[in-house]
């Protein structure tokens, strides 16, 4: 029976969720040189419009149709078929079925646009448009059935991930680092200066992204009721936490910066972002506070390892996000949903180890499969442009604009 | 004393910076400049179709140096500068009457 | 009966469709040259304050109250008189009458807001005010109250306009057309060179375009039901197919454009808007693919033609929703919306010829109107600023600011 405060609630979710990809855009454009900015944000701008058809034609039904197996959703829903305006009571008894399916839709768009910051400044926009439409199809897909469709392994074995800790930031986290060890480093990297070009920028898109993941996390409670509430707040919490922590860190190094602030309330964003249902205020401190000291340092290891994955997509996403998805084992608590579980200071080690595994299988699959395509698409037609594409910057060579 | 102005592909600035470093010229201004000479300029890409852009983005890159020191100049600008391809950008050189560092008030080639 | 899910997402929808007017001021700002992009961001502003007051004062009345032989509102409603918190059930049963009133004032403020594109660089400040309150005043009120209105004739014709094509964005694009050929083309026109002088505010601009039209369509189900979420749905995947397809388009011919693929997701946005409420996702593709086409060659033609309607509001606004009408003659399904029709493809020829002729109808009044009142102000007091203004730019001119 559909409720029309619930399906307010999640349309604009939805709305918030979509903004979020052009956002993260001008959070990376933001960051890169200036010869390459537009073409950051061409990326991330066509990977919204590419994920919204393959979500329509297949994604949806790979990731929530029938389960096969507990691995894949079946082809029933190919093209959206059987998929109207009454509700599917096994996702979400009280808003369409459309509404849900385009609530998703926002995630599985969202995903793809986060790898684009391993790889910037050097990626050929055909291979670009390639290797994301066979991501979504091949790793966000499959993971999404997993952990959050019915009879999906994961889901099955008791992992929670309320809004897509696992799903969203743990795959784009360790895929970026795969395509990243891939494509190899930039031109002059360890050597020449890559100042960001837009600070500016970089901050405006941080506020969407803040903006909008209160849709992201207070969205996926389906309904407008306290847990959405709940959600709502501690989303908030942890992103002040966790850029307050990242202000201290960088201002013990040298100075706080606008660049580190907004940085660390992004990783606070992430690593919230499984918990969300699950965990209350308190613990959104902790989780937001921890988040940025990890995040901080994974940075600070890749650097000395000499890696180029850009614009640490794996440290902010990826190990944000196994954080917050361990931490929910750590911290979730049934008296905030009852139907989530308890976690390690609610008397149940269990859910501890369950997180673990579907940290650790989810983190294994992208980084393995995303190696192997972005290997595949390397021999075919060729991840990188040429030295002298390079040189001139993607803006021109690319897509022949300037700014 | 001679003013070395050199016009040279963006793209160039990193490489020069560190190869005259390395020669102990390590003092520089850089200006972000637009210009053309044969290359003309560059067509880019409108909704529909195209336009041109008729001045180029440049760096300009200024030094004073002694005068027995302008030939080791030029040599590094050159050899890094050069692509072969028209764009590569020109030097030019005119006569510098005097030096002064604002700090101590020195003047001459001790103060360069 | 009000519904409070509803109203909330009603009044969500109309912050969205609010926020768009001063996005069409940065889609287009960055387009033009430096010196003209603050005017061009000002006018759009003027006319959110401007129109906002004309809509309460005299607007709303004149386009939604009793009709006058169904031509246009009788007075009744001027300054909001008798427009209270109760619902009006003739035009929203569930939600307060002061809710679909500023709705529908969002609309009539973007409106005007799209004409700025056919005379950016040129304008005098004043008399653009003076035209786009006559402007909206005596077309855009009375062609809202035709389609709109309970007792507009072309409603009662049955022609079908979901959330806007006849009345937003034909009404726009003929208008642009009829005042770009009396202002006359920029001086140095097909000369010189006139560069966008920031691609990222377009992309901001067009991206909070994007965000917004979730409300400007899925808003105009005044309910937060399976209707919005179907309306949701095909809004995105017109976006996406119009941006993909732009994309296509362009690199075919040199290479694929950040400015292209942002103008294809507008464009393709503009056609789902009439048919938003009455097809399915997969005819939504359809149309926004087609859209981009459409609008791409009569870039080109205009082009040709050596019109300079400066920004193509008439080949992306004008013809992308004159397709969009039509196409609602050809895919609406009653499965979809009982309360609309059935398309040709659904065996109802009828509805396409209905929607041909308003789609014309609609198109040369605009263009006549706007024409005449183009010419009565340019001999009043001169729609264009003086030679000099016109080459220092209007910022300084007209605004005396500068970026």
């Amino acid at each position: 029976m559909i409720n029309t405060g619930d399906t307010a609630w999640v349309l604009i979710s939805t709305a918030l969720v979509i903004l979020m990809t052009p956002a993260v855009g001008f959070f990376y454009g933001g960051m890169v040189r200036k010869k390459s900015i537009l073409s950051t944000i061409m990326m991330c701008f066509a990977a919204l419009f590419l994920i919204s058809i393959q979500w329509v034609l297949i994604g949806y039904t790979l990731a929530f149709g029938p389960t096969k197996g507990g691995l894949i959703g079946g082809l029933n829903w190919l093209g959206l078929l059987g998929v109207g305006q009454a509700p599917n009571v096994d996702y979400a008894a009280t808003i369409p079925a459309l509404c849900f399916m385009m609530f998703q839709a926002a995630f599985a768009i969202v995903t793809p646009s986060l790898i684009v910051g391993a790889f910037v400044e050097r990626i050929k926009f055909g291979a670009f448009l390639i290797f994301t439409g066979l991501w979504a199809t091949f790793v966000y897909d499959p993971v999404a059935h997993w952990v959050w469709g019915v009879g999906g392994w994961l889901r099955a074995m008791g992992a929670l991930d309320f809004a897509g800790g696992t799903v969203v930031h743990v795959t784009a986290g360790f895929s970026a680092l795969a395509i990243a060890l891939v494509i190899g480093k930039r031109i002059g990297y360890g050597k020449d200066n890559m100042e960001p070009s837009n600070i500016p920028l970089v901050v405006l898109g941080a506020v969407l992204l803040w903006f909008g993941w209160f849709g992201f996390n207070g969205g996926s409670a389906l309904a407008a009721n306290g847990l959405a509430v709940s959600a709502f707040v501690v989303t908030n919490t942890a992103a002040a936490a966790a850029a307050l922590v990242w202000m201290l860190l960088s201002w013990l190094h040298r100075r706080p910066s606008v660049l580190g602030v907004a940085t660390g309330a992004v990783v606070g964003l992430v690593a919230i972002t499984p918990a969300s249902g699950f965990v209350g205020p308190l613990s959104a401190i902790a989780i937001g506070g921890i988040a940025s000291l990890i995040s901080y340092y994974m940075i600070v290891l890749r650097m000395r390892f000499r890696i180029d994955e850009s614009l640490d997509a794996f440290a902010c996403h990826g190990m944000g996000g196994a954080w917050g998805a361990i931490a929910t084992g750590i911290f979730a608590n049934k008296a905030i949903n009852p139907a989530g579980a308890n976690g390690l200071l609610f008397g149940n080690p269990g859910l501890l180890w369950t997180q673990f595994v579907a940290v650790a299988t989810t983190a294994a699959f992208a980084f393995v499969v995303t190696y192997a395509l972005a290997t595949l698409i390397d021999l075919i037609v060729g991840l990188r442009v040429t030295a002298n594409e390079e040189l001139v910057g993607l803006d021109i060579s690319q897509h022949a604009e300037s700014v | 004393m001679k003013k070395i102005e050199a016009i040279i592909r963006s793209e160039k600035l990193e490489d020069l910076r560190e190869a005259l470093d390395a020669q102990g010229f390590g003092a520089m201004t850089i200006t972000e400049v637009k210009g053309r000479g044969s290359q003309k300029g560059i067509t880019l890409e409108w909704r529909v179709g195209e336009y041109r852009v008729e001045f180029i983005p440049k760096i300009k890159v200024e030094l004073v140096v002694d005068d027995r020191a302008v030939d080791n100049v030029i040599g590094v600008i050159t050899s890094v500068c050069s692509t072969g391809k028209i764009g590569d950008g020109k030097i030019f050189i005119s006569p510098v009457e005097e030096v002064i560092r604002i700090r101590t008030k020195e003047k001459g080639p001790g103060a360069l | 009966m009000i519904n409070s899910g509803d109203t909330a997402w009603v009044l969500i929808s109309t912050a969205l469709v609010i926020l768009m007017t001063p996005a069409v001021g940065f889609f287009y700002g960055g387009m033009v040259r430096k010196k003209n992009q603050l005017s061009t961001v000002m006018m759009c502003f003027a006319i959110l304050i401007v129109m906002s007051l004309q809509w309460y004062i005299l607007g709303f009345s004149l386009s939604f109250a009793p009709t006058f032989r169904g031509l246009i509102g009788r007075l009744d409603w001027v300054g909001l008189t008798g427009v209270g918190q109760l619902p009006n059930a003739a035009y929203a049963a569930t939600i307060p009458f002061l809710a679909f009133m500023v709705f529908q004032a969002a609309f009539a403020i973007i409106t005007p807001a799209l004409i700025v594109g056919a005379f950016v660089e040129r304008i005098r400040f004043s008399s653009f005010i003076l035209f786009s309150l006559l402007w909206t005043t005596l077309i855009y009120d009375p062609i809202a109250h035709w389609v709109w209105s309970t007792d507009g004739w072309l409603r009662a014709l049955g022609a079908l306009d979901f959330a806007g094509g006849l009345v937003v964005h034909i009404s726009a694009g003929f208008s642009a057309l009829a005042i770009a050929l009396v202002i006359g083309k920029r001086i140095g026109y097909g000369k010189d060179n006139m560069e966008p002088s920031n691609i990222p505010l377009v992309v901001l601009g067009a991206v909070l375009l994007w965000f917004g039209w979730f409300g400007f369509n899925g808003g105009s189900a005044l309910a937060a039901n399976g209707l919005a979420a179907s309306t949701f749905v095909v809004t995105n995947a017109a976006g996406a197919a119009g941006a993909a397809v732009w994309m296509i388009l362009s690199w075919m011919q040199r290479r694929p454009s950040v400015l292209g693929v942002a103008t294809g997701a507008v464009v393709g946005l503009a056609a789902i808007t009439p048919a938003s409420g009455y097809v399915s996702p997969a005819s939504a593709l359809i149309i926004g693919a087609v859209a981009s086409l459409i609008a791409y060659y009569m870039i080109w033609l205009r082009m040709k033609l050596r019109i300079d309607e400066s920004l193509d509001v008439f080949a992306c606004h004008g013809m992308g929703s004159f397709w969009g009408v039509l196409a609602l003659g050809l895919f609406a399904s009653k499965a979809v919306n009982p309360a609309g029709a059935n398309g040709w493809i659904f065996g109802n020829p009828d509805q396409f010829f209905i929607q041909l002729f308003a789609a014309v109808f609609i198109a040369a009044f605009s263009f006549m109107a706007t024409y005449f009142l183009a010419k009565v102000i340019d001999g009043l007091g001169g729609l264009r600023v003086k030679e000099n203004e016109e080459l220092v730019g209007l910022d300084i001119s007209q605004h005396a600011e500068s970026v």
